[in-house]
């Protein structure tokens, strides 16, 4: 009987994760969001250089609703970035290795950006005179 | 490019549920099987194990069941004390050896698959001729140029000590399995435990290839595809730590530029 081609074990659908695999794999999604990120603030740039009325037009889509939003998620991504390249930054250097820093500054990462994002948006809302 | 799902032929179905007859306290345990004869997907089968009448270890449930349930139940162990390596598998979402993990410590069902991201042999037995191919290739022997001494090659106490953490793998490709690095570049990248290996031979004061072994990892994919994802280190049933034998190759190749 001919055998049947061999199937490949299971492997993300069964791994279960953990602080330090989360934290991995969001650097790295950060990073990517963060070069999407730059062309739009490149965008910004332009606009500003373009002339007057350019600007308030794009200021109107920054300001908008979903322009908010996207907004908020790129200061979550840079905050995240930092905080998970900071930490690679230790670990090229061979520290924290050990597994219990290891998770647990895997953890911090995302308390830093959680609050660091809702500090950074409270204190520009603060300044605008809307809170 | 990785392919994060499973080919067509991989993918995992339903299986058959076998209860235990007359027994009170059953715990299940869902075992991921697949029949080269048969020509089907592999799928989960449901084995109740009658919790009063088993010993502690999943490895004696999974010969409970053999014994008991059904025969055909394929698995590769040996010394049943973790020495061999032998039982490794993905218990729960996590690679250990079936042998040293507690059924005790999993929670709820018991679901156990083969070492991930590996091709199937039966069941739970994963081919693994790559890894140990990847292994042959660093050369894990002492290499020497200097005159054979009358006696052995001595070292001293502090540089014996360097080989701790790392003369005690025993192969059983937990660490490199679970990494996902590895999992998208194993025909590429050596993987934690064929690195961890590699050190060992490296820190070794009495080795001579030092320089030599460090030119064969320079490349793109061999060393530098570790990114410190730490799933190695969290995995390794020795309580060992690939990921930091991996930075210490990092920071030797570093020193070596000078």
């Amino acid at each position: 009987m001919a055998q049947a081609k061999r199937p490949l074990s299971p492997h993300l659908q069964v791994y279960r994760w953990g602080w330090h695999m989360a934290a991995s794999i969001i650097n790295r999604a950060t990073g990517v969001a963060l070069a999407v990120g730059t062309i739009l603030l490149a965008w910004w740039f332009v606009a500003m250089a373009t002339g007057h009325e350019y600007f308030a037009t794009v200021q109107g889509y920054a300001g908008s609703m979903i322009g908010r939003l996207v907004l908020f998620g790129l200061t979550f991504c840079l905050m995240q970035h930092l905080a998970g390249g900071i930490r690679h930054l230790f670990m090229d250097t061979g520290r924290m290795y050990d597994l219990k820093i290891n998770t647990s500054s895997a953890r911090f990462t995302f308390i830093f950006s959680v609050l660091a994002t809702l500090g950074t948006w409270f204190a520009a809302y603060k300044v605008m005179g809307v809170l | 490019m990785a392919e994060f799902t499973l080919p067509k032929n991989s993918t995992v179905g339903k299986g058959k549920t076998v209860k235990a007859d007359g027994a009170t306290n059953v715990r299940p345990f869902h075992v991921y099987r697949w029949n080269p004869d048969d020509g089907e997907n592999p799928h989960m089968d449901t084995f109740e194990v009658d919790m009063d009448n088993c010993g502690p270890m999943v490895l004696d449930a999974l010969i409970k069941i053999k014994n008991e349930m059904d025969s055909t139940v394929t698995f590769r162990r040996s010394c049943r004390e973790g020495v061999c390596g032998s039982c490794a598998m993905n218990i729960n979402g996590k690679n250990g050896l079936a042998c040293t993990t507690a059924i005790e410590d999993a929670k709820g069902d018991v679901a156990i698959t083969p070492l991930p991201h590996q091709e199937v042999v039966k069941d739970l037995v994963p081919d693994l001729s790559n890894f140990y191919a990847q292994y042959a290739s660093i050369k894990p022997w002492m290499q020497t140029q200097s005159p054979t001494p009358e006696k052995e090659r001595l070292q001293s106490h502090e540089d014996r000590e360097k080989l701790d953490g790392l003369y005690e793998c025993i192969l059983c490709a937990c660490c490199s399995t679970s990494c996902p690095s590895y999992w998208w570049n194993d025909d590429k990248y050596l993987g934690p435990a064929v690195l961890l290996q590699s050190y060992r031979w490296l820190i070794d004061s009495r080795d001579e290839a030092t320089g030599e072994r460090l030119d064969d990892l320079e490349d793109p994919f061999r060393l530098y595809r570790c990114h410190t994802i730490m799933n190695c280190a969290n995995a390794c049933p020795k309580g060992l730590n690939p990921a930091k034998a991996i930075a210490e190759i990092k920071k030797m190749m570093v020193e070596r530029q000078g």
